[in-house]
């Protein structure tokens, strides 16, 4: 018997005005209610039974101020990044490279490396696509580097919660890493440190498949948007949490003249020990931000802070293991030191200028 | 029928497979699904981001985990 209805088969389409609006006015609620984020953070912390300006009053007003505020940036910046990342493709983005130059093919390989969607573990594919499509293997390298480096998270999480001048100088510096990083992989001819199958593949074998994504209307880049947004909320969540609770340890309970001693400008073998310490810690762009604003906020040296921090992001032993498939593990090496050298030459050029 | 799944261990290749299993099972279809996870195979498929799905030998969908609605319309119409 088969008596089973099918009532919400297909649920009838918003129209597109009916999408703008709703972005509209998602925008404009997100704006009254972000405004609202400190005065409700001390009121919850006036609410509990601790004392303000006692440590752990400091602790928790940071949590209470920091979650919601680096959740709605969040929700904000993926939704927008999901709709803007719409118009890219990695094919795309091969066929803006191939037959590119060293120079200025590193220079537009690393911009692409930010907005092109990317996770590490379609590396192989891109990898591959890129070398057999002629693109040189430093403009590869740059695009690599590149992508989780300068993270569209991180950068508007920064220029969110620190202001633009930090933002900028870490945009500008990312990009700068993966430029010259690449220039300097190109120059060193590395192409018989690739995997042996990989030297094997000519050009031509990864033809880009004729996959046209054109028709996209508007209303399915919004929903691309909001795809990105459940997924960094269904996966990611918890690290930021995890970053933000240490942020508020960091803010409350750590004396300044500590910090200042272990992770000021004088102290000159911070920046080493920041990056060392940086590429075993695997976590998203977005749950390190809320320990960097901490860690400033205590009187850490910038430079010390920002190559902690693209040590983190940069340097991930899981991309690195990726790779593996394609590249020989000398060539890994010469990647990760290439990239360490110049996080260690950004963060003693900051601490020496600031 | 055959459907191929290309993509080799990421978070979204897995839930693709799985949203294939379920439509094809649920809609109790004779369709011969296959996961290639050999790198060098998806790679001679041309494509540069995964999870792709392949109809037939012909490529539907890169990059993105389909919709049940788009899985449907692919094992019908076809």
């Amino acid at each position: 018997m088969t008596t089973e209805t099918h009532v919400a088969q297909t649920p009838r389409p918003l129209p597109d005005w009916a999408w703008h609006v709703g972005v509209g006015l998602f925008v404009v609620l997100w704006y009254a209610v972000y405004k609202q984020l400190i005065p409700f953070s001390e009121w919850l912390v006036s609410m509990l039974p601790v004392e303000r300006t006692s440590h752990t009053g400091e602790a928790l007003a940071f949590f209470f101020y920091d979650t919601p505020k680096v959740m709605m940036l969040l929700t904000l910046i993926v939704f927008f990044m999901g709709v803007v990342r719409s118009y890219f493709s990695p094919e795309k983005t091969r066929a803006l490279l191939s037959g590119k130059r060293v120079g200025m093919g590193n220079v537009l390989s690393a911009s692409l490396g930010i907005v092109t969607p990317f996770c590490s573990c379609s590396a192989v594919p891109l990898f591959i696509g890129f070398v057999s499509a002629g693109v040189p293997l430093g403009v590869t390298f740059s695009f690599l580097i590149a992508a989780p480096m300068v993270n569209e998270v991180a950068l508007i999480l920064l220029f969110g919660m620190l202001g633009w001048q930090v933002a900028a100088l870490y945009l500008f510096f990312g990009l700068m890493i993966a430029i010259v990083a690449g220039i300097v992989i190109g120059m060193l001819h590395l192409e018989g440190w690739l995997q042996d199958w990989v030297q094997k593949i000519h050009s031509g074998v990864g033809d880009v498949a004729g996959l046209e994504d054109e028709k996209r209307t508007m209303v399915d880049r919004y929903r691309l948007g909001i795809d990105a947004v459940k997924e960094i909320f269904g996966k990611v969540w918890m690290w930021i949490i995890a970053g933000i609770a240490l942020g508020a340890l960091i803010h409350g309970y750590v004396p300044q003249d500590t910090m200042v001693a272990i992770m000021g400008a004088d102290a000159w073998w911070s920046v080493p020990v920041a990056v060392l310490m940086g590429v075993p810690m695997y976590t998203n762009a977005a749950g390190v931000i809320p320990i960097v604003e901490a860690l400033l906020g205590k009187g850490a040296a910038l430079g010390t802070v920002l190559a902690f921090m693209m040590a983190v992001i940069a340097l991930s032993a899981p991309e690195m293991i990726i790779l593996k498939q394609v590249l020989k593990l000398r060539l890994i090496a010469v990647f990760a030191g290439v990239v360490a050298s110049g996080i260690l030459a950004v963060g003693f050029l900051f601490n020496a200028i600031f | 029928m055959e459907i191929r799944v290309l993509g080799a261990g990421c978070a979204k290749c897995k839930a693709t497979y799985a949203l294939f299993e379920q439509v094809i099972a649920a809609k109790g279809l004779n369709v011969k699904l296959i996961k290639v996870e050999d790198m060098a195979v998806i790679i001679s498929y041309g494509i540069m981001s995964t999870p792709g799905v392949l109809v037939d030998n012909k490529l539907v969908m890169v990059g993105t985990v389909p919709t049940r609605q788009q899985i449907e319309n692919w094992l019908i119409d076809t």
